[in-house]
């Protein structure tokens, strides 16, 4: 009846709570973890500096993010990893190739890259839907072959039909033969930057707005839960951000202040990242709405869905639909951050990238959210930074950095899908 | 008549009669434009029977129920490396070839033996596991053959280190089956041994799969739930199935290999996987069923199509790429085809 070994106990209990939730914590962002841990170890080994780094990685982040989004909607609906976004990512070239050949440039191009796009990947995501519920359950795979034999499609007509069956003359982007598109084209002085240049601004500068954000926010909540006297709950929240806010706002300003530092010269392209940050609002408030209901319930079990008079067929080949033309725009915002279309290539590894991307933030198969997408951005682009100046400095040789990040997207890719087959296995078994 | 033409139809399906009648109008075509026809078919039957055992290779894993082994550049690997500690070990001639089927095999089966337990974990889902562990094991692989330390003057880069992309193999065991026994017939040289060792090892393959092993590995692959109810080990087989694919895979690189007469290392057996899937579908085959039939009759169409389209392409039209994209639309649309059929059947 003492009073005092209960309290030890009681802290000894928390202790062990508290322990059990690390633990669980560890293990369920594992493959993040992982990757936090390989990029820091890879950016090291580079001998990199932070300026060019980050420069680099702003740029990678503002022109992939968009991608990365767009696979969200179809994992929602239990279709697993779209790899047809690679479908979405020609429709996006196609109009491309008319925007340039029509000679319409800068932003304007861009408002017709879109405009043309659209259409055309609405198209393709109708198909890719029609095919991908025709084969359930092996939707992945599907949507991977697909892609592939698109590729083909897509070669036959921008080699061989250009030219030949399509009338087009254009000196800049028909080969010297008369037939079929050349392999590069150069999209300088015509879409390349159109929006990333629409309005750049100081990174430092974004940083110190970023951490009084964050101070302000601490301090509304704060001053909103101490009136209504729910201090305790919002008390880590809070201490949280506002502790993250005064080490960017110092950060910042200490950089500012050494005019000698690089970083002071970054810049970072601030509609893109709008555009990013748009429609990371516009999938979350998707999936409020009742067509992300109805996403989430074919996404569990398509018979209940179908039974409670959801046409899950439907709802499939809308979530396809979306994927791919999000695909298209993102790959729009991709080409023209890029400022060079190779013709028969741009796309061909968008999906896979994409996808390594999500992956590596935390996402499986049937669950992903808009953080995973940011954060697997980053640490995907972070590792493909660093990874091939690593592996020279590690091992003499550029070469073996590149074979270890395809190993790392190919591996990836590969874990995570078997992961989730083994999960499956054993809960049926149970 | 009728009756008779719906029920093959039905049998062959669509896209394996659009095959079919293309390599036909192309074979026409190609005599028609005057392309030398002994030549073309020396070519043809060279392609054929120097890809028959890598194609071969898919039938133990369908059969066994992992479905078309889109892994199979794991066996791959486990066959250059064979060949390479061959080369390694200065072997000439028929022992180099022998050598390095020997040494592959035990490679190819440990490999085989942890994919088979791989895929065992993955059930329901190896198509895709299986690609992107292939896929994976040819870019850890690329590491692999950086730094293996490989002193051979032919086979490591005279500065740096590892082994080159291409390793030729003049002077080892190049073109060792097609100079056995090969006699001409006119134009149409005729490359006897390679025949005979792709119809040896279907014959071995037809052997095994009568045997008693074989017959448990095709009931656990046909019904497995009726395999369990009658005793046998579902995984065991499964796992006896994968090990003979990734054994055939390795042989089937060495042969196809000599023939070609270079060891391509790196990034090369990447898709290799795909073409031998694709190749036994369109023989027929489907992603629950495969026969050794299916296996000739696909390569033939398969690879003989793109042995035609090759020159025919090249006449007709000024780029030379038709011929490659004509190999991704038939291998790729053929394993969409197959997709399609596996649920509707169900």
């Amino acid at each position: 009846m003492e009073p005092r070994p209960n309290i030890e106990e009681n802290t000894q209990n928390k202790r062990i709570e508290m322990l059990e939730k690390g633990k669980k914590f560890l293990i369920n962002n594992m493959v993040t973890i992982l990757f936090v841990i390989i990029g820091y170890i890879g950016f090291v080994l580079s001998g990199l500096s932070l300026p060019f780094f980050l420069n680099d990685l702003i740029n990678r982040v503002a022109r992939n993010g968009f991608l990365v989004l767009a696979l969200i909607i179809p994992v929602l609906a239990g279709m697993g990893l779209n790899f047809a976004v690679v479908l979405g990512a020609m429709a996006g070239q196609m109009a491309i190739i008319m925007t340039i050949h029509w000679g319409v440039f800068n932003w304007q191009g861009i408002l017709l890259c879109v405009l043309l796009a659209t259409p055309i990947a609405i198209l393709f995501g109708f198909l890719t839907g029609k095919l991908l519920n025709k084969t359930k359950g092996q939707e992945m795979i599907t949507s991977l072959i697909l892609g592939w034999f698109a590729n083909g499609v897509y070669q036959f007509i921008f080699l061989i039909l250009v030219g030949s069956v399509i009338p087009m003359k254009n000196e800049e982007l028909v080969l010297s033969t008369g037939v079929g598109l050349r392999v590069t084209v150069d999209l300088d002085k015509k879409l390349r930057y159109a929006i990333d240049s629409l309005f750049r601004f100081s990174f430092i500068k974004s940083v110190l707005i970023v951490g009084i954000v964050f101070i302000s926010v601490a301090l509304y909540m704060y001053i909103k839960n101490n009136k209504q006297g729910q201090l305790d709950s919002a008390k880590g929240k809070v201490m949280a951000l506002s502790a993250s806010g005064i080490v960017l706002g110092v950060w910042s300003i200490m950089t500012m202040l050494n005019s000698r530092n690089m970083l002071n010269n970054l810049n970072i392209p601030v509609v893109t990242f709008v555009i990013i940050g748009l429609l990371c609002f516009a999938t979350a408030f998707l999936t409020k709405t009742k067509l992300g209901q109805d996403f989430r319930t074919v996404g569990q079990d398509q018979h209940l869905a179908n039974v409670s008079g959801i046409d899950s067929n439907k709802i499939r080949v809308l979530a396809i639909v979306i994927s791919t033309v999000l695909a298209a725009w993102g790959h729009i915002i991709y080409l023209q951050n890029m400022g060079t279309l190779s013709t028969y290539g741009s796309h061909e590894n968008i999906g896979m990238f994409a996808i390594a991307a999500l992956l590596i933030g935390g996402a499986t198969v049937t669950k992903a959210t808009i953080g995973q997408a940011l954060l697997g951005t980053v640490l995907f682009h972070t590792i493909f930074i660093v990874s091939p100046l690593a592996g020279r400095n590690l091992l003499g040789d550029a070469q073996l950095g590149e074979y270890f990040r395809a190993f790392v997207v190919y591996g990836v890719i590969g874990v995570s899908l078997g992961m989730h087959a083994w999960k499956k296995q054993m809960q049926s078994k149970k | 008549m009728i009756e008779r033409f719906q029920s093959f139809y039905k049998k062959a399906g669509l896209p394996r009669i659009i095959i079919a009648v293309f390599f036909f109008i192309l074979t026409v075509t190609s005599s028609i434009i005057g392309i030398p026809f002994g030549g073309l078919m020396t070519d043809v039957i060279v392609r054929v029977a120097m890809n028959v055992v890598l194609v071969l290779a898919m039938v133990p894993g369908i059969l066994s129920g992992i479905g078309p082994n889109f892994g199979l550049p794991l066996g791959i690997l486990a066959g250059l490396l064979g060949a390479i500690i061959s080369i390694e070990m200065e072997l000439v001639g028929r022992s180099a070839f022998i050598g390095a089927i020997l040494m592959a095999i035990p490679l190819a089966a440990i490999v085989g033996w942890g994919y088979g337990w791989l895929l065992n974990k993955v059930k329901g889902s190896e198509m895709m596991v299986a690609t992107y562990v292939g896929f994976s094991a040819v870019s850890l692989m690329s590491i692999g053959w950086m730094v293996l330390p490989i002193k051979n003057p032919e086979m490591a880069w005279a500065m740096g280190k590892g082994i080159r992309t291409t390793i030729s193999l003049e002077g080892r065991f190049r073109h060792l089956l097609n100079n056995l026994w090969h006699f001409n017939i006119g134009a149409f040289r005729v490359p006897t041994g390679l025949i005979l060792f792709g119809l040896l090892m279907c014959f071995i393959m037809w052997l095994v799969l009568r045997s008693k092993t074989g017959i448990a590995m095709k009931t656990v692959g046909d019904n497995p739930k009726f395999a369990v109810a009658s005793g046998l080990n579902v995984d065991k087989y499964r796992i006896i199935g994968t090990i003979l694919s990734s054994i055939l895979g390795a042989i089937g690189i060495i042969v196809y290999a000599q023939s070609f007469g270079f060891l391509q290392l790196y990034q090369a057996p990447m898709f290799m996987g795909f073409h031998a899937v694709a190749a036994v579908l369109i023989g027929g085959a489907n992603v629950r069923n495969a026969t050794i039939t299916h296996v000739l009759i696909g390569t033939f169409l398969f690879q003989g199509l793109l042995v035609v389209a090759l020159p025919v392409a090249n006449n007709l039209l000024e780029q030379g790429s038709l011929a490659e994209i004509t190999r991704m639309l038939v291998s790729n649309g053929i394993i969409l085809y197959a997709l399609t059929q596996v649920v509707g059947g169900e």
